[in-house]
């Protein structure tokens, strides 16, 4: 089972190891992770995506909030929450792809935010789903290169 | 009041009441020696090798629940620590390790004596720091402080770089520090205790499974309370061996892979089973998916993580074991009714017979010295006094648990988590340190003494009067036991029969010492150990392949006991 959860730890030096460290020393997964600043400057906030049975999950939650520097723990199962991800995917071009290109493009509504003249860089953004799909339809026309931050979520409302 | 790193360093561990170091000096911590010197207050223990000061610092540590103090250098001592920090982080013992570090300008550079300290110490450490600035010093100190000695205690590290020892700064000392992320919950939740009491108060067949946080919170009196008021067998870890009297007609004695027979069986047919302070570790639960199927599970721990870690809980209560059950054990009292003892009779019984069935035995032989005699013995001459008894790691361990018997909370010291042997040596010489008064014995094999025995120099210097039993089998004996039984007697790597003689090594140090080779000589042998007015080495030779029995063989069921 896939399992999103963000973490408000300090900003210090070491802290992205800590919990490394405590995935790889457990055995748990790491699928994605992405650290960045937050309003606090004192504070980062982390998303780990991982996967395991409910017993392994609630030990990360659990483990997680053991860490003296992790603040809190936000996990998101049984809430209603938005995810995020954003992918820059630059493809090859020839005179035979570029519409099929910018039409999958404007279908996804995501944008060519670079133009070589082999080639277009693509930003899209989206949830896992949107993500997977998009990149379904580009592989067979020539992905070059890809970069994706990692999931970034959220709950609804409160 | 102005002042360098180094003696804010000393003036904070004054303030945290800190009496002893245990340690040895070197080139990043200097300084802080030099500083060491000039004063009085604080005593420092000149260790022989690191790991000794470590394991010395969890003596200290375990014997009085007061948290043990390390200082080494950089480099090679700070990596010399590591085994001694990762036994303390298993078994929850509050030490705090100073390590020196290069100057902040050279750290990254590979400089001599320069390792990743805070690195390597990371998953062994509840928490470690690098400070980087003086001015950080005093208010790191008290973090490691409170961190280490509250919620469930650990190791804390604190990498000094030798340029922060020198510095200046204003020295205040924080009364209190905050940390956002580190909340420990002490009170168990009111309505939760309310329904485990009555959940216990239902139970038919409960059992009380003691481990080491009930030692650590001091819950001991309560678990007494609380098995007394409602007649409810008791067994412990090998970690909550002292919390609950041995003597006691309740006391199953230590349960799992080398627990008793009574204890094991009455696991696996109790209704309830009321955890307190332990972490269903393997040793103890043997095979998960068999233990206590028929029991509903109570967990009482500090630690949220230990609950359902390993074994599904259905009523947990996270806080402290002491507060919970002194909240809990009035809510019994609304039972004037009951005749507790009446009710329990039935499953006393079962027990009683489960006793007679396999009492923890062994064979006698007038030939050879058993090592559960001596223990036995040395119970019978030290029984009033309640020494402390500091066992290392192997079988020796077990039979210390199975034959020494116990009364007292902080009077057995084992490494159980690690089981690093070499510990149990320079952990008797921490305590004896922090109980100058009290009888403190080492219970040791042929093998791990030679991890520690460069100590014996420690004792000396110091004049502590340390004893210690050599239970001398000529093998790595545990490992040897697991090849005779599962391994069809291919004793690869465990003869150790090529040692020093334990003897002249003892009198090379000074130290008293002298050697049984029969059993009619154990009794007087001890007495005269206990006589001694200072150390004592008593290299005991036992029989060879004696085995440690009962024993589960890893993987199965704790019913499933090899037996004498
Ligand atoms: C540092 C370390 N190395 C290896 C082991 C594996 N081990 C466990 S018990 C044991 C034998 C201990 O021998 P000894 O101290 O003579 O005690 P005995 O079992 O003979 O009583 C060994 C090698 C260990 N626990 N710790």
């Amino acid at each position: 089972m896939e399992y999103i959860v963000s973490l408000l730890v300090e900003n210090k030096a070491g802290v992205l190891s800590r919990i490394v460290n405590l995935f790889s020393g457990r055995g748990y997964n790491i699928e994605m992770l992405n650290v960045a600043p937050t309003m606090d400057p004192l504070l980062s906030r982390m998303t780990i995506v991982t996967s395991g049975d409910e017993r392994v999950l609630e030990q990360i939650n659990k483990q997680l909030n053991k860490v003296i520097d992790v603040v809190k723990v936000v996990e998101y199962r049984g809430r209603p929450y938005v995810e995020r991800e954003m992918a820059l995917v630059k493809m090859h071009t020839d005179a035979n792809t570029r519409a099929e290109i910018l039409r999958i493009v404007d279908i996804f509504r995501a944008n060519v935010v670079s133009v070589a003249r082999d080639s277009y860089t693509i930003e899209v953004i989206g949830d896992s789903g949107k993500i997977s799909a998009i990149l379904n339809l580009l592989e067979p026309l020539g992905i070059k290169e890809l970069a994706r931050t990692g999931k970034v979520a959220m709950t609804r409302g409160e | 009041m102005r002042l360098n790193g180094a003696n804010i360093l000393l003036e904070s561990l004054k303030r945290e009441g800190v009496k002893h170091i245990f340690g040895i000096p070197g080139g990043a911590v200097i300084n802080v020696f030099d500083e060491l010197y000039k004063q009085k207050d604080l005593e420092f223990i000149l260790t022989r090798r690191e790991d000794g000061a470590t394991f010395a610092a969890e003596g200290y540590a375990r014997s009085t629940g007061k948290v043990g103090v390390v200082f080494v250098t950089s480099g090679p001592a700070a990596t010399n620590t590591v085994t001694g920090i990762a036994n303390a982080y298993m078994d929850s013992v509050p030490i705090v390790v100073f390590t020196g570090q290069v100057p902040t300008n050279l750290i990254g550079n590979d400089a001599f004596q320069e390792a990743d300290t805070t690195g390597i110490t990371r998953p062994c450490t509840k928490h470690n720091f690098l400070v980087k600035h003086v001015e950080d010093l005093a208010e790191t100190i008290k973090k490691a402080f409170y961190i280490a000695s509250t919620g469930r205690p650990g190791p804390v590290l604190i990498d000094l770089p030798k340029d922060v020892q020198v510095n200046e700064t204003e020295f205040n000392y924080p009364k209190s520090v905050f940390i956002r992320g580190y909340n420990p919950t002490y009170h168990g939740n009111p309505r939760q205790i309310k329904k485990v009491a009555q959940i216990i108060a239902k139970a038919k067949k409960p059992l009380l499974y003691v481990g080491g946080g009930a030692i650590s919170s001091e819950a001991h009196e309560e678990v007494y309370k609380l098995a007394k008021k409602l007649s409810i067998p008791v067994f412990t870890t090998l970690m909550g061996i002292g919390a609950f009297p041995e003597t006691d007609e309740l006391s199953l004695g230590m349960a799992g892979m080398h627990g008793t027979y009574r204890a094991n069986m009455a696991i696996q047919h109790c209704d309830l089973l009321i955890s307190i302070g332990a972490r269903f570790d393997d040793r103890v639960t043997g095979k998960l998916s068999d233990f206590a199927p028929c029991a509903s599970i109570v967990h009482i721990d500090i630690d949220p993580a230990s609950i359902s870690k390993n074994v599904k809980v259905d009523y947990p209560i996270v806080g402290d074991a002491k507060l919970i059950l002194q909240e809990m054990l009035p809510l019994f009292d609304g039972y004037e009714d009951r005749n507790w003892e009446e009710m329990r009779k039935p499953w006393l019984e079962m027990i009683e017979n489960w006793k007679n069935e396999h009492k923890l035995a062994y064979i006698r032989d007038e030939k050879t010295i058993k090592p559960q005699y001596v223990l036995e013995k040395l119970y019978q001459l030290t029984q009033d006094i309640y020494p402390i008894v500091a066992s290392d790691v192997g079988q020796h361990q077990m039979w210390v648990a199975q034959f020494y018997t116990f009364t007292k909370a902080r009077t057995h010291l084992s490494a159980g988590g690690l089981g690093p042997m070499g510990f149990g040596f320079p952990a008797a010489l921490g305590a004896q340190v922090a109980n100058p008064d009290r009888m403190v014995i080492n219970i040791t094999g042929d093998g791990s003494f030679q991890m520690s025995m460069q100590e014996l120099a420690t004792i000396v210097e110091f004049k502590l009067p340390v004893k210690v039993v050599i239970l001398n089998n000529g093998f790595l004996g545990m490992v040897r036991q697991w090849q005779q039984l599962f391994f069809g007697r291919r004793y690869a790597g465990t003869d150790i029969s090529v040692q020093p003689d334990f003897v002249k090594l003892a009198q090379s140090y000074g130290v008293d010492t002298f050697r049984l080779e029969e059993e009619k000589d154990v009794e007087e042998g001890l007495r005269k150990m206990l006589s001694c007015k200072g150390a004592c080495v008593m290299d005991v030779r036992i029989s060879p392949e004696e085995n440690v029995y009962p024993m589960v063989p890893a993987g199965a069921p704790i019913s499933h006991m090899l037996l004498v």
